[in-house]
């Protein structure tokens, strides 16, 4: 448990986490009915839960979802993905375009989901080609879909602005009858697993890494550098189509303008809020993921002390600066120092011994 | 305390997590000497240069300079040379995507306006003057390893430094080069200049040095005037042990090859996009052979070219007789060909990755995408090979960057010895290592060539080769000149063979 313990404090989830809980704590402070939960009757007739932090949960999924891709591509490319949000509108398009041509039952919506990955794994192998194979810096690279990606998304539905009428897209935007939970959280939660699973059964993340931090040397030990970082760009591709697809089903129509704008900007944030270093190399999606909730809980916090809208990203600012600062190589020797002084550390009897041999 | 001392070290102790790096060293340098600062990897020599140039904060000691007895407190590299310490470092710290002439000047002075017409013009003076083969516009990446280390030095001698510390700056110069190099470190001496010079090279240090400073796993053995102490002495002092073990290997080359069977690795005609001329080469079964020649000969990048680790532009491969097609790193691997990289740091390591990982990588590689390693299954590797080649390490979950360079490549070894390869190719695996690892690293190739593993072997030391190899092929100007085996090499052949094509050239 001690050793346990040690290891926790020396990840880089530390700050994360600790990020969190001072949230909780401030809300607590300010107002302690911020935590509290409500089983409420919907539209539909459905009781579902409610409260703040099942909205933070609800409204974090998109997020949480691309930075989890993110995470993959800033590790092996050493750079970021911005175009995600405009792809994103792209999948979001095709998805109520194939939707719009057909009676809506479910394989329809399984058929334009896929048709809705397809393009945006094919939008992530554009953007790793230029990447991995012209060696493009990825934020250049991929600059190219953020300004062309909703001109595209408006092309595919003909200049309208479509809307799909169905209770089934409300059952992925919103709840399943019977189930309290929302359902874009429970897709986070199997997404989550099965990335976790992926991340167990292969060697993605050894091989990522590698590539991340070494690539001549990856290389060498017979690693496909160019497969690798094509493979990250064209996962966060199918992130992006997930993350597209609940956005159109929350609304029921697809807005190509609006659908998750400015959402590279808080996936970047999300993946370094996360201890994980933006410059590649070794990553922690767990990170990431906390650090997406933790943006979308600091949201709330500030909707629910009424503060204005449109000051929101100021404020958000402020106490994103505070972490990251705080995460900071400079910081973090500060604070180490200053444990060394306060704390001296008994003379180390182990490592004597570790050396004898 | 007397006048002619620059710099005096007291009780200087420093930890890092998990590791005690110095503990209560002395060290003092007077003027006008050059001062070998010696010991075996992870002895603390880097530690103790990088807590007199502010790089890392001391945990305790004093240290004082050019006889005053005020204690200076450094805080950072720039203090430092402010003080008159000056460092050139093993690696290469300069920036590569700038010129020669920026590079030189870079982040010295307090000026907020650059005249560049006379930074150049300076420059271009002290190139001359140290007789540096680059011109001062040019792109630093654009010179040789070599020259760009001379351009590192000849930025810190241009500091007017009192202090001048040399960290392995000879491990990729050549012998010319080196002689140029100790002309100007004679030079500085002459006039005052204190050098503390680490290098892994005896004969070097017994040719410039005056006086001796041995640590050993981060404490100081004792500082010696340099007639005092032999050479035997002064590597059992590094070691801290008898030196049986090094004598012992002289006249342990014996050829295993096995008569009848077709060569482990055959190529005709092989050359590569690095820039090889198209070359024969085979290895049997348990033989050692080596490529020797002048730095920039193409030795390595014939070995890359075996191992396909740059673009092959012709050539046709046997693996046992058969043909084979080795195109990228992956295939050579599935062929049981495995490669240590000369470039450790570029090349080898994947810095922040654990030690167990960087031993697995390649082993894991082989074995595929999809079926990775359990934990425990990659710990028994990794704590089977940390220990059967000693890799000093506080766990194999440390990243392999905090490491010392012989124990890094000793893990870079054992990667390559977990995938139990039929034919291994070692590009320069005891540079700027110890002598102890060194022998170790000689004494296992031997080995493995018992148990029937080809080696190809590659060292600037040509005693190591003498020693380990039973064939040598000999290059120059990136082909192949010549080929000696058993009574035909000795030193003074292998220097025939490269200099009888230099005559035949000019």
């Amino acid at each position: 448990m001690a050793k346990r313990f040690q290891r926790l404090r020396k990840s880089q989830l530390v700050i994360p986490l600790f990020a969190l809980l001072l949230l909780a704590l401030f809300n607590l402070i300010r107002d302690p009915s911020f935590f509290s939960f409500n089983i409420t009757v919907n539209n539909e007739g459905n009781s579902v839960l409610s409260g703040n932090i099942i909205s933070i949960l609800n409204s974090a999924s998109e997020l949480a979802i691309i930075s989890i891709g993110m995470t993959l591509v800033t590790a092996s490319s050493r750079g970021q993905d911005i175009s995600v949000g405009a792809v994103a509108a792209i999948a979001g398009s095709v998805f109520v375009r194939v939707l719009k041509e057909h009676t809506i039952n479910w394989p329809i919506i399984l058929l334009a989901f896929v048709c809705a990955c397809l393009v945006a794994v094919l939008c992530g192998a554009f953007n790793g080609t230029l990447v991995a194979g012209f060696g493009i810096q990825p934020m250049i690279a991929t600059l190219i879909l953020l300004t062309a990606g909703r001109p595209i998304a408006y092309w595919i539905n003909g200049g309208a602005t479509p809307t799909v009428e169905s209770p089934l897209l409300g059952y992925i935007g919103s709840f399943i009858p019977g189930v309290p939970i929302p359902t874009p959280l429970l897709i986070v939660i199997v997404f989550a697993i099965f990335v976790s699973l992926v991340l167990r059964l292969t060697n993605l993340g050894l091989y990522t890494q590698a590539v991340g931090i070494n690539e001549k040397s990856a290389r060498l030990n017979g690693i496909n550098a160019f497969g690798m970082k094509m493979l990250s760009f064209m996962i966060l591709g199918i992130c992006v189509s997930i993350a597209g697809c609940i956005g159109v089903s929350r609304m029921g129509l697809i807005n190509h303008e609006t659908l998750l704008l400015d959402i590279e900007m808080d996936a970047i944030l999300a993946v370094a809020i996360g201890g994980n270093a933006l410059s590649g190399g070794k990553f922690s999606i767990t990170g990431s993921v906390i650090g997406a909730y933790i943006i979308q809980a600091l949201t709330i916090t500030l909707y629910a002390m009424k503060v204005p809208s449109t000051a929101v990203k100021a404020y958000k600012a402020i106490v994103i600066i505070a972490i990251v600062v705080l995460g900071s190589p400079v910081v973090q020797s500060f604070f180490l120092r200053l444990r060394n002084k306060m704390f001296p550390k008994p003379a180390k009897v182990e490592e004597k011994q570790a050396y004898a041999e | 305390m007397p006048n002619d001392i620059v710099l005096s070290m007291r009780n200087i102790s420093k930890s890092f997590p998990g590791v005690r790096a110095l503990h209560n060293v002395d060290f003092t340098l007077k003027s006008g000497e050059i001062h070998a600062l010696m010991g075996e990897n992870g002895a603390g020599k880097s530690t103790l240069i990088k807590v007199l140039t502010g790089v890392h904060p001391k945990d305790s000691g004093q240290i004082t300079i050019a006889g005053s007895a005020k204690e200076v407190n450094i805080k950072s590299p720039q203090e430092a040379q402010n003080l008159g310490i000056s460092t050139v470092y093993q690696e290469i710290t300069l920036c590569p995507n700038l010129t020669v002439a920026e590079n030189m000047y870079i982040g010295r002075g307090t000026y907020s306006f650059v005249s560049w017409g006379k930074m150049r013009e300076k420059t271009t003076e002290l190139l001359e003057k140290l007789n540096i083969p680059a011109r001062a516009t040019q792109q630093l990446s654009t010179c040789s390893l070599a020259v760009q280390q001379m351009v590192a030095i000849a930025r810190a001698v241009d500091m007017d430094c009192k202090v001048l510390i040399l960290d392995e700056p000879t491990s990729s110069l050549d012998e010319r080069e080196v002689e140029k190099l100790f002309s100007l470190m004679r030079e500085l001496k002459s006039r005052g200049v204190g050098i503390i010079f680490i290098t892994h090279f005896l004969e070097q240090v017994y040719e410039v040095c005056d006086r001796i400073t041995v640590l050993r796993n981060g404490e100081l053995v004792g500082a010696y005037d340099i007639k005092d102490l032999p050479r035997v002495q002064l590597i059992s002092k590094m070691m801290g042990k008898e030196l049986d073990d090094i004598t012992d290997l002289k006249n342990s080359r014996v050829s295993h090859v096995r008569a009848g069977t077709a060569p482990v690795y055959e190529a005709k005609g092989l050359s590569s996009a690095a820039g090889t001329r198209a070359f024969d080469f085979k290895i049997d079964q348990g033989e050692v052979n080596g490529f020797t020649g002048l730095l920039g000969s193409g030795r390595s990048e014939s070995v890359r070219a075996i191992f396909g680790a740059d673009k092959i532009t012709s050539g046709k491969i046997f693996v046992n007789g058969k043909p084979a097609k080795i195109a990228k790193p992956r295939d050579a691997m599935k062929y049981g060909i495995g490669y240590l990289p000369e470039d450790r740091k570029q090349d080898g390591i994947v810095d922040d990755l654990s030690v167990r990982e960087n031993i697995i990588l390649a082993l894991q590689v082989m074995r595929g995408f999809f079926r990775p390693f359990s934990k425990a299954e990659a710990e028994k590797f990794a704590d089977e090979y940390i220990k059967l080649l000693g890799i000093k390490t506080a766990s194999s979950d440390t990243p392999i960057k905090s490491l010392s360079g012989g124990n890094q490549q000793k893990a870079i070894l054992a990667r390559w010895l977990l995938t139990k390869p039929q034919y291994l190719i070692l590009d320069e695996p005891t540079r700027g290592i110890d002598v102890g690892t060194k022998v170790e690293i000689q004494k296992l190739v031997l080995k493995l060539a018992e148990e029937g593993v080809s080696v190809t072997f590659i060292s600037s030391e040509i005693e190591e080769m003498l020693r380990t190899c039973s064939r040598l092929i000999v290059m120059r100007d990136r082909k192949i000149v010549g080929e000696l085996t058993q009574d035909d090499m000795t030193q003074a052949k292998i220097m025939h063979t490269i200099a009888g094509e230099a005559a035949q050239n000019g």
